[in-house]
């Protein structure tokens, strides 16, 4: 299997449903000329043309607006937001109007559109340019929200919401651009709303998404060394959420830790650790823990912005206290 | 009273051509004084060389990011020098120049840029808010804050203006075009200052607005005026004669500076992969410094000895803003904590001993491990 990049699978994803379907366009702001501001359109306005990929002024809400007009006719529209943050400009677009018209038109009308915008912070952008409020709209019924985290369910991810019928939004990472995986030649269509259990293991489950769920791999590959065996599951769908897949793990290893890359309160953490103790409160020997970010909007500064981010050391360190608090000697 | 409608204005309005010779308009008085002049140019040259020092910072890793203003000076340092002290700036993240002029330090400027606090300056000392990076929303706080003053009753001859700086993308925004709606209904008193650098980024103007920017405010119902963004006299003539209109309850203003972004868009940005050398080289023939030491020497109004004076102060502001730069201290991580809330917060509180206990772990561990 060839090995590429996260950003190079869009890539390719993008310029092959452009192929096999002539309703698939792109648009938004810096796509064309400029390939986009992380370089995920590049080369697409040469082989594609202006008609196909769009370039759009500063204007979020128009934009998006706009994407939901032409799905409505049946074009499969690919917006890309430049970061999520400019995505609360469009909120109302995608909230009231791309989340709801299925519904509110009696289920004539579906709204096949994918909104790509990629979240994080650490790349010394500011409060404004650096967040992760996925959580704003995998909390809409009427949205779809994915988060792949490897360059393989990239590419499965991407062209499965191109297919989809319904609006999707489609969670990047800017973190995760250049990591490398390897992705099938043959045409994988992935599922939207199936965990995978990543890495499997007995002592403890590690849940995360994004650029998280590679933290996570991380965190159990170098926890194996010392003889701690974590079950890491990357959660890919935030909406429909597999809550299955999560609780079945926890009935195996007994206890868990959620790590994510927005605010702790109300967070995404919040919500897996309600489904375990729904789900698998007999299982649970050890309460479940959250790692997430500081509460604080994101600093510039550098030093600052590491202290406020969780880290591969956060994670681990709140794993060999929730394995203290089962009884397990470890760290 | 207010104006709703526009007069018919002429397509740019020039003071200084590019060859440096003064020609006066009718509509904008303007008095060259020699000492005003030479603290134009000085002004002009100064920001240019603080500009150079800080993309210069950028580059040797000393700044995470900066965003240059060359070519866009005389736009700048024109329409700020025509503000009263008591008058109010809301820029967006390239004003530089306007920040100079409201006494905003070198150094402070460059203390957000490199990241070392998230403020940088009072805006209240110098009555020039903090950047905006969000493209177009400064608009409406400036909107805002002008009918604030109309409410204090702060206008008249002596009142206070309001003033907001943005690019021609933003333009394109809601909210720009919500801020011009709100303030002309309300009159609001308000100089809408677009920079009009012909280019968002890869953006060229042409694919933003089909109609000339200025011409926007006739829509509204409130003047409008294009003005040679690279002529620091009419930059300041028209700035000042809108901010006396909106200082005296006449309402807002649109002006479009036309000019040009002679670098790249921030430091993070090629433009060789979207525009051409020739249209760089079209605009480097009406580089507003060119033009204002044109006009010196055409009039006799300085000589070597005063270029050579200016030249020399720049290098020794480059030399300064260096090292005051590198000289900032990094924040302390538990500074995160800081300036989220104006009130107590419990629970924040709470996360920050948490936070610390967690740092102090750390030190611990090295400590075990040295
Ligand atoms: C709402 C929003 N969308 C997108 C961006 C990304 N962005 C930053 S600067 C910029 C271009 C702005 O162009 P213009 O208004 O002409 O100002 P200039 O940079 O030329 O001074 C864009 C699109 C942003 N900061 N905010
Ligand atoms: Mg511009």
């Amino acid at each position: 299997m060839p090995v590429i990049t996260y950003r190079q699978a869009l890539r390719d994803t993008l310029r092959a449903e452009m192929h096999r379907d002539e309703n698939v366009f792109l648009m938004g702001e810096e796509i064309g000329v400029f390939e986009g501001s992380y370089k995920i359109t590049e080369g697409l306005l040469k082989e594609f043309g202006e008609r196909r990929v769009r370039d759009t002024p500063i204007a979020e809400e128009g934009f998006v607006g706009a994407a939901v007009g032409a799905a409505m006719l049946g074009l499969r529209p690919v917006v890309e937001i430049m970061t999520i943050n400019f995505s609360l400009l469009a909120l109302d677009q995608i909230v009231n109007h791309a989340a709801k018209i299925y519904g509110m038109f009696g289920g004539q009308n579906s709204v096949p559109m994918v909104i790509r915008t990629p979240g994080g912070g650490g790349q010394q952008l500011g409060a404004t340019h650096s967040q992760n409020v996925e959580l704003y709209y995998a909390f809409v019924p009427g949205l779809k929200v994915v988060a792949p985290s490897t360059p393989a369910d990239a590419a499965a991810l991407l062209r499965a919401a191109i297919r989809d019928d319904d609006p999707v939004l489609f969670l990047e990472n800017l973190g995760l651009y250049n990591t490398k995986g390897e992705v099938p030649d043959e045409e994988v269509v992935g599922e939207i709303g199936r965990a995978a259990v990543v890495r499997e293991g007995t002592d403890i489950t590690l849940v995360g998404y994004s650029r998280m769920a590679m933290i996570a791999t991380q965190v159990a590959d170098r926890l194996a060394e010392e003889g701690i065996s974590v079950e890491v599951v990357d959660l890919r769908s935030l909406r429909p959420l597999d809550r299955e897949t999560i609780v079945n793990s926890v009935k195996k290893t007994g206890c868990a830790v959620v790590a994510e890359d927005d605010w702790l309160t109300y967070g995404i953490g919040a919500e897996i650790a309600a489904s375990i103790q729904e789900g698998a409160f007999d299982y649970l020997d050890a309460p479940v823990r959250r790692v997430a970010m500081a509460e604080v909007p994101l600093p510039y500064a550098k030093p600052l912005e590491n202290a406020a981010l969780p880290s591969a050391e956060s994670v681990t360190t709140v794993i060999y206290e929730t394995l203290r608090a089962v009884g397990r000697r470890v760290g | 009273m207010s104006d709703s409608t526009v007069r018919e204005e002429p397509e740019l309005i020039q003071l200084l051509t590019p060859d440096g010779e003064y020609v006066p308009h009718p509509d904008y008085p303007f008095e060259p004084a020699t000492a005003q002049v030479r603290d134009l140019y000085r002004d002009l040259v100064l920001v240019r060389r603080l500009d150079a020092e800080a993309v210069a910072l950028q580059r040797q890793g000393e700044l995470g990011l900066w965003a240059s203003l060359l070519g866009q000076e005389a736009a700048q340092i024109g329409s700020a020098r025509a503000l009263e002290p008591q008058d109010m700036a809301f820029p967006s993240y390239r004003e530089h120049g306007v920040a100079w002029c409201r006494g905003v330090r070198p150094r402070d400027l460059l203390a957000m840029f490199r990241g070392v606090t998230n403020g940088g300056w009072d805006p209240y000392e110098h009555n020039f808010h903090l950047y905006t990076i969000v493209i177009g929303s400064q608009t409406l706080h400036a909107t805002g804050y002008a009918m604030g003053v109309q409410r204090d009753g702060a206008l008249g001859e002596d009142g206070t203006a309001v003033i907001t700086y943005f690019g021609d993308g933003a333009t394109s925004q809601g909210d720009t075009n919500e801020a011009f709606n709100y303030a002309a209904v309300n009159n609001a008193p308000v100089v809408f200052f677009c920079q009009n650098n012909q280019w968002a980024i890869s953006e060229p103007n042409d694919r933003q607005s089909k109609a000339p920017i200025y011409q926007r405010a006739a829509g509204f119902g409130f003047p409008g005026i294009r003005v040679d963004g690279n002529d620091v006299f009419a930059c300041l003539a028209v700035t000042r004669k809108a901010l006396q209109h909106a200082r005296e309850g006449q309402g807002p203003t649109l002006i479009e500076a036309f000019t040009y972004r002679m670098g790249a868009h921030t430091t993070s940005d090629d433009p060789t992969r979207y525009r051409t050398s020739a249209e760089i080289e079209e605009w480097r023939r009406k580089d507003p410094i060119a033009r204002l030491r044109a006009y010196l020497v055409r009039e006799g109004k300085a000589d070597d000895g005063f270029f050579d004076a200016v030249e020399a102060e720049a290098e020794k502001l480059g030399e300064q803003v260096r090292a005051e730069c590198r000289a900032l201290p990094d924040p302390a991580p538990l500074d995160i904590f800081r300036e989220v809330y104006a009130e107590p917060h419990r629970e924040l509180d709470r996360q920050r001993a948490e936070f610390a206990d967690y740092l102090a772990s750390f030190e611990g561990a090295e400590g075990a491990a040295r």
